[in-house]
This record gives structure tokens, sequence and C-alpha cells, in this order.
């Protein structure tokens, strides 16, 4: 089984994260997303869609995270917490899933996308106003996640982790990459997010991180790019 | 169309009017929709889920959420991927041609409607090549919850006056099929609102649509 993945893209860290916590076998696949990898005919035949995660198990190839997810917990029957059969406890998994691709995921990965690319992209920072608008999204999301999804409880469905965490911890931390921390002033969260890491092992949650957090190498990488238009289509509709 | 068995319990009753309607796919196009599981939880939201809870809950035809795991997959990778693609393309479409010119009383200027199209054509095209390829339907020889949620959001332009299925004949195959699996008079039952929202709008009070312009200012400007 191979994972075609990029640590730079929380939904490929979820997978990464959930694969090596659980130790299941496979064989990680860099495709480089800055350097628009994704954009290369090879990867075209892979996936129409020209983004990561993708899996590829023998000849069954398979595409988005949380579909990815499933297929990994139903064939390698994992612990049951992490995406319970009882009816109840699925359904507030899937209600997260299916609510944070417009919401968490996206405002937060904004804030990365507008503070790493625009000025590389664009030639100027991005215009505060719109800068400031996206921040907000993203506050409101995180209201949600306190208010709404997590409340009083450790984890997200109950007493025990489950994917939806998983799915929102990784998307949770992409701000960091850009020097934006959602963490300052929820300590809610930064609770639910050191259980969160001491689930997976703290180790490993760090590693998987690590590219994102090294802000000086992400600049760097921006820098030197000379793959950088081939990102500029993306960018531009991911604004629009 | 077999609904499968129903339960009378006191506790499902709220949602036992919406199931009928949901499984007719008509509650994904209100607003929004809940279901109460329990008393003291809060209601489920999220249409996806809901859908996902109700096929296990009333354990419907195995077809809709097929238990075969490459099967189910790809169910469920059409299910994530339509959320930031078709979903938000199609509405989009709606919000531009229909309640931006009416609340604001302008038009979308034609760069960002040009921009629209292209992103909902994309996800059309995404939709054919990507999704059905040469099945009858997304999963293979018979309907899933994938093809009754995409459906829904691709009719959601019709309801802006723009004929999606034009040049399309591999899609327009597929939603005759889609109409035929769940019967025409439930499917067009189901899209009168949508397909009668154009000139619906026409009655309404611009002035009642205020609570919107700050949206519509975020979103679109």
């Amino acid at each position: 089984m191979q994972l075609h993945l990029d640590l730079l893209s929380p939904p490929c860290r979820s997978l990464y994260l959930f694969a090596e916590a659980l130790k299941i076998p496979y064989e990680f696949r860099l495709v480089d997303l800055l350097a628009g990898q994704q954009y290369s005919e090879e990867f075209g035949k892979l996936n129409l869609v020209k983004k990561a995660p993708v899996l590829e198990d023998g000849s069954f190839v398979l595409s988005e995270s949380t579909a990815i997810l499933q297929y990994l917990v139903q064939k390698c029957s994992v612990a049951d917490h992490w995406f319970p059969a009882e009816l109840q406890q699925r359904a507030r998994v899937d209600e997260y899933l299916s609510w944070q691709h417009l919401n968490l995921r996206s405002h937060c990965s904004k804030v990365f996308l507008l503070r790493l690319m625009h000025r590389p992209l664009m030639g100027s920072e991005a215009p505060k106003d719109k800068l400031d608008a996206t921040l907000e999204d993203m506050k409101q999301s995180l209201d949600l996640l306190e208010e709404k999804f997590l409340q009083d409880k450790p984890f997200i469905v109950g007493n025990k982790i489950s994917v939806a965490d998983l799915v929102a911890m990784v998307e949770m931390m992409q701000p960091l990459g850009v020097g934006v921390d959602p963490f300052q002033g929820r300590p809610k969260l930064t609770a639910w997010r050191d259980r969160v890491k001491k689930e997976l092992g703290v180790k490993l949650v760090d590693q998987a991180h690590e590219a994102l957090l090294d802000s000086s190498g992400l600049q760097q990488k921006m820098q030197n790019n000379t793959e950088l238009q081939k990102l500029k289509p993306m960018f531009l509709k991911y604004f629009r | 169309m077999n609904l499968g068995k129903s339960t009378r319990s006191e506790k499902f009753q709220h949602f036992e009017t919406e199931t009928s309607a949901w499984l007719r796919g008509e509650c994904l196009l209100k607003a929004a929709v809940s279901v109460r599981m329990r008393p003291d939880e809060p209601p489920l939201s999220s249409s996806v889920a809901i859908m996902l809870y109700l096929a296990e809950k009333f354990q419907t035809p195995e077809h809709w959420f097929p238990a075969d795991l490459r099967l189910r997959s790809r169910v469920n990778e059409y299910l994530s991927w339509q959320h930031m693609a078709i979903r938000m393309h199609g509405s989009k479409m709606y919000w531009m041609r229909v309640m931006i010119p009416k609340i604001m009383g302008i038009d979308v200027p034609k760069e960002k409607m040009d921009g629209a199209l292209e992103d909902l054509n994309a996800s059309l095209t995404l939709i054919e090549e990507n999704f059905l390829q040469d099945r009858p339907f997304i999963v293979g020889d018979q309907m899933s919850l994938a093809d009754l949620v995409a459906i829904v959001e691709i009719m959601q332009p019709l309801g802006a006056g723009l004929d999606v299925f034009e040049g399309r004949p591999k899609l327009s195959a597929w939603r005759d099929r889609v109409q035929a699996s769940i019967g025409k008079d439930l499917f067009d039952e189901a899209h009168q609102v949508i397909l009668g929202a154009q000139d619906a709008m026409k009655q309404v009070d611009p002035s009642k649509l205020e609570p919107f312009k700050p949206k519509i200012l975020r979103l679109f400007f």
C-alpha cells in the first residue's frame, strides 16, 4: 500500500499520523506540493483531481483523506473508538468530518496560503482587510469547534479519541506555519490538542509538523521556487 | 424506491415525518435540517451525516451505502470531494444570479461571474470524467447516496436559470437514470421549489432580505 503525501498539507498529515500511530504498513511517496508535483502528467494519471493525499492499494486508488481514513479503519480493523460502530457516536464523527471542509479546514488553510503565498505569487503582501476577514472566519470556526463539537468532553465524540479529533487537530496546526497561533487565548483547545498529541504520540506529532513549523525553511522554499507559477491558478481560484 | 422499515418510537417522531422527505432528497434543498437522536443531545446537523445516519437507522437497501469496502470508499470519496467543489460552485451560481441582484440591486461583475462559471464547469467535468467515467452511476450499476447528493447539487444552478446539462450528454444520461431510479414524480416534486425559485424570487420584497447583505459583502465582494 502506498500513500502519496506532503506533510505540509493537513489532510496528508492526518493519514501519516494515523498510519504511523497504528503501525499500519505502507510506503511513503512524496508529492511535493510547493513544487507543483500534483500538476504533473504522471500524478494526473493517478488522480484526475490533482490533489494529495492519494492511497494506492494494489489496483485500487482512492483520494480524499476522510475516505482514506475510513478505508484504513475498516481494512486494518483498528480499535473501535477511531470510528465507532455505535450509530450515534459514528454520526457525530460524520457530522464533524462533513462540517470541517467548508469551515475549520477552509479558513485555516486560507490563513496559511494568504500569508505564505500572496507575496511570492502576487508581488505584494495580502491586503489587510482580506487577511482580517480570513482571520475572523477562522475565529468563528474555532469558536464552533470549541462550543459545538468539543464542549466539555475530552474529545469530540466523548471520552475517547476518534478520527474527528485527528482531522481537526492537523487543520488547527496549519496557521502556525505562518506565525498565526490559533491556540493563543484558548486554553480549552490547547488542552484538547495536548490530549490528542498524547494519544498519537507526542514525538510522532512533533515530527509530522516539523516541516510546517520550520518557517525559515518554508520561506526559503518559496524564494527558491522555480515552479511557483504552477501554483498561481490554484491560489487565484481559492480567493476568488 | 424501497424506503426500508420504520420505527414508531416516540423519540423519532420528530424526524419520522422528515425521513420520507429526506430520502426523497427534498431536505437537501432546504436551508437546514436537524435530527434529534436523543432529547438531551444537540440535533445532528450536516445533510451528509444525517443521510448516513438514516440509511443505517432504517436499514435502507444496501446499494445506497454499500457494505463492500471499495464501493463504500467510492461513496465516501464523492461525499468528501463535493463539499469544496460542486456544492460550493453550484450554490454560488444561485447567489450570483438570483440572490445578489435581488438583494443588492446590482449585477455581479462579469469577471467574478466568469470565474464562478469556470469553477462550476470544472466541477461538472470532474464529475463526468472522474466520478462517473463509463459507469451508469458513481459507484457502479446501482444508485447510491453519492448520486443522490450529486444530483441535488447539480440541479441547484438550474434554479438560477443555468442549464448545466446543455452540451453534456453523459451528465444528462446519468440524470435520466437517477430520475428513473428515484421515480420521475418524486424527482420532479423534490425539485419543484428550486426550479421555481427564480420566479418565486420575483415576488419577494427585497427589504426582507436585508439580513443577507453582510454575508454577501463578505463572501462575494
